[in-house]
């Protein structure tokens, strides 16, 4: 069952060097006990989804199009509402683990606080539950950690602890931003793993936005491929690891170490003059004459879609 | 010669905890104005014999009217600090109130309440205060209202210039993607943060304002009811303490206005210096 079904979003920043077309026409949705990944080069419009899942873009941010998350369309609720769904729904981890914490607090009274003004649960009882949730998460000594400073642990620790704080309210959805990033391999495995333990504890549906396709291979169920602000392949993750569709999703597979290491031609375009018809048509070595007139449309091929004429 | 005398100096600046001694000399003070029924020889009503000379009795003498300069001077203790402090209490509270509600919401917000701001900067305010308290009854507490509905334009400032930083801080963003409401956020994530840029910005608004209240006072538009430093200038000045050459009755009170204020000034910058090495600026 879809939970989240977002249509035709598109999102424009102004800036004074002209309009930055950060996401255009971006359609997908997330299914129930669903982990959909997210995976894209860096500035390819991954985290500006995330932010505005739930609205907390810049102001001088335009989005258009629907985010429908049960029924309920999230780029119109009002502003309490949307702080309703933003405590009980949908949580989001940022992307620096160490610098999400507020540095004055103890990481315990950070767990604790979301349970006692949301859930409006006694301090005793939600001590308990976030020394459990500690637990959970893999502290070795959790009434210890609770009473830590986010600088006495270290980044990956306090990746835990925000996991911790995001399935304090059993949230449908978490959005995980880039949880792995600048972490080393073993960490790496660890917040899979604890991944691993949210999925099976919470039932969560979680989008998972990362550059690590190693990451993505492990931990999703189905996987979209973003390149200059749109999706160009949306599938099942093991068909699409076994044998990626679109030539730029070739390319990024080709480019990991197992494969010997080959980029791509080319940079990825400017967000400011985007190419007109497909945007990878100027480094595509399949390249038609039609893919620099028009945007090729989704075409479903091995019951994935993908957004090249190859597959027409 | 010089170059030892260089030497002597920065060995005295390092050795010396400029915080201690601004402490330990900001609580006699404090000691003094809690404690003056206590210390003081007379009451500072009481009437004796009119400018006699310092002696075993008067320590520092009396005035025109014969009331004892010492006591007067430690009486004068409190009204200063009130006055300073009443008037730095509300300088800072507006001061924050304003600065974290336009640093925090930006746009419209922001633009008036800066522009609100830009124009009380840019009053002259002693002579405004000077014009209202003509026009008012003269009483300290009007005096000290003034002042503090006047001094916190730079505070705001300080404060909003902090909240900018602190508003886009990826805990920031965390506490609003669980939910937490706008004041739960500006007060329990963005305030608690810069508290180490008030508490100094609060200890120099208390010296400006002791100052002002003491030129005030001596302008002879303070309150003649109140025992205040200023008023004990004032009088010196108006009844001749200073052209007879009574240097007990006009110095002690300058002295204790440039004691208090350099007290707090030294708590101010190493409260200033401290907060330096916390946001890693040192």
């Amino acid at each position: 069952m879809k939970i989240l079904d977002i249509c035709d979003l598109s999102v424009t920043f102004s800036t004074p060097v002209g309009d930055v077309f950060a996401v255009n026409n971006t359609s997908f949705s997330l299914n129930e006990n669903e982990t959909l990944a997210l995976v894209g080069e860096t500035g390819c419009g991954k985290s500006v989804i995330a932010n505005s899942i739930i609205r907390l873009l810049p102001q001088n941010a335009k989005v258009t199009g629907s985010i429908l998350f049960k029924g309920i369309d999230l780029l119109k609720v009002s502003e309490s509402e949307l702080e309703k769904i933003r405590q009980q729904e949908i949580s989001i981890i940022f992307q620096n683990p160490s610098l999400s914490l507020n540095p004055l607090y103890t990481v315990g009274s950070q767990i604790i606080e979301p349970l006692i003004i949301h859930k409006k649960m006694s301090k005793q009882n939600s001590i308990d539950k976030a020394i459990q949730l500690l637990k959970t998460m893999g502290f070795s000594n959790p009434s210890k950690a609770y009473g830590m400073y986010p600088y006495q642990l270290s980044g990956g620790m306090n990746q835990r602890i925000l996991l911790s704080i995001a399935m304090t309210l059993n949230p449908s959805i978490i959005i995980a931003d880039e949880p792995t990033k600048g972490l080393d391999n073993e960490l790496v495995r660890d917040i899979i793993d604890e991944f691993n333990t949210v999925k099976r504890v919470n039932n969560s549906s979680i989008i998972l936005i990362t550059h690590d396709l190693s990451v993505a291979r492990e931990l999703s169920d189905r996987i979209a491929i973003m390149y200059s602000g749109e999706i160009i392949e949306i599938g099942e993750t093991k068909k699409f690891f076994k044998k990626p569709l679109h030539p730029y999703s070739q390319a990024l597979l080709n480019s990991l170490p197992e494969k010997g290491f080959i980029a791509p031609n080319g940079t990825s375009p400017s967000m400011i003059n985007v190419p007109r018809g497909c945007k990878f048509h100027p480094r595509c070595p399949y390249k038609k004459q039609e893919c620099s007139k028009k945007i090729p449309l989704f075409y479903s091929y091995d019951d994935r879609s993908v957004r090249c004429y190859l597959f027409q | 010669m010089t170059h030892h005398l260089e030497e002597m100096k920065k060995y005295v600046i390092e050795k010396t905890n400029l915080n201690f001694v601004g402490i330990s000399l900001f609580l006699v003070f404090l000691i003094l104005s809690l404690f003056a029924e206590f210390i003081s020889p007379y009451s500072p009503w009481d009437r004796f014999e009119p400018y006699s000379s310092p002696s075993a009795t008067h320590i520092l003498g009396t005035n025109d009217i014969g009331n004892d300069i010492l006591s007067e001077l430690i009486y004068g203790t409190r009204v200063s600090l009130i006055v300073g402090f009443g008037a730095s209490m509300i300088a800072t509270l507006l001061g924050i109130i304003i600065g974290l509600l336009s640093g925090y919401y930006r746009g419209l917000t922001d633009e008036i309440l800066m522009a609100i701001t830009d124009i009380f900067l840019m009053i002259p305010r002693i002579p405004l205060i000077i014009i209202l308290a003509a026009l008012l009854r003269p009483s300290f507490w009007i005096i000290m209202l003034l002042i503090g509905f006047l001094w916190w334009p730079t505070t705001a400032r300080v404060v909003r210039s902090s909240t900018l930083q602190l508003r886009d801080a990826s805990f920031v963003l965390s506490s609003k993607s669980i939910g937490f409401s706008d004041n739960k956020i500006l007060l329990s994530d963005i305030l608690p943060n810069i508290v180490y840029v008030i508490i100094p910005k609060f200890m120099l608004t208390i010296a400006s304002a002791m100052f002002s209240e003491a030129s005030i006072s001596f302008l002879g538009l303070g309150d003649p009811s109140m025992k205040s430093w200023g008023m004990m200038l004032n009088f010196a000045f108006m009844k001749g303490g200073l052209i007879n050459e009574m240097w007990w009755w006009y110095l002690p009170p300058g002295f204790c206005i440039v004691a208090v204020v350099f007290s707090l000034m030294l708590i101010g910058f190493s409260l200033e210096e401290k907060e330096n090495i916390v946001m890693g600026l040192e």
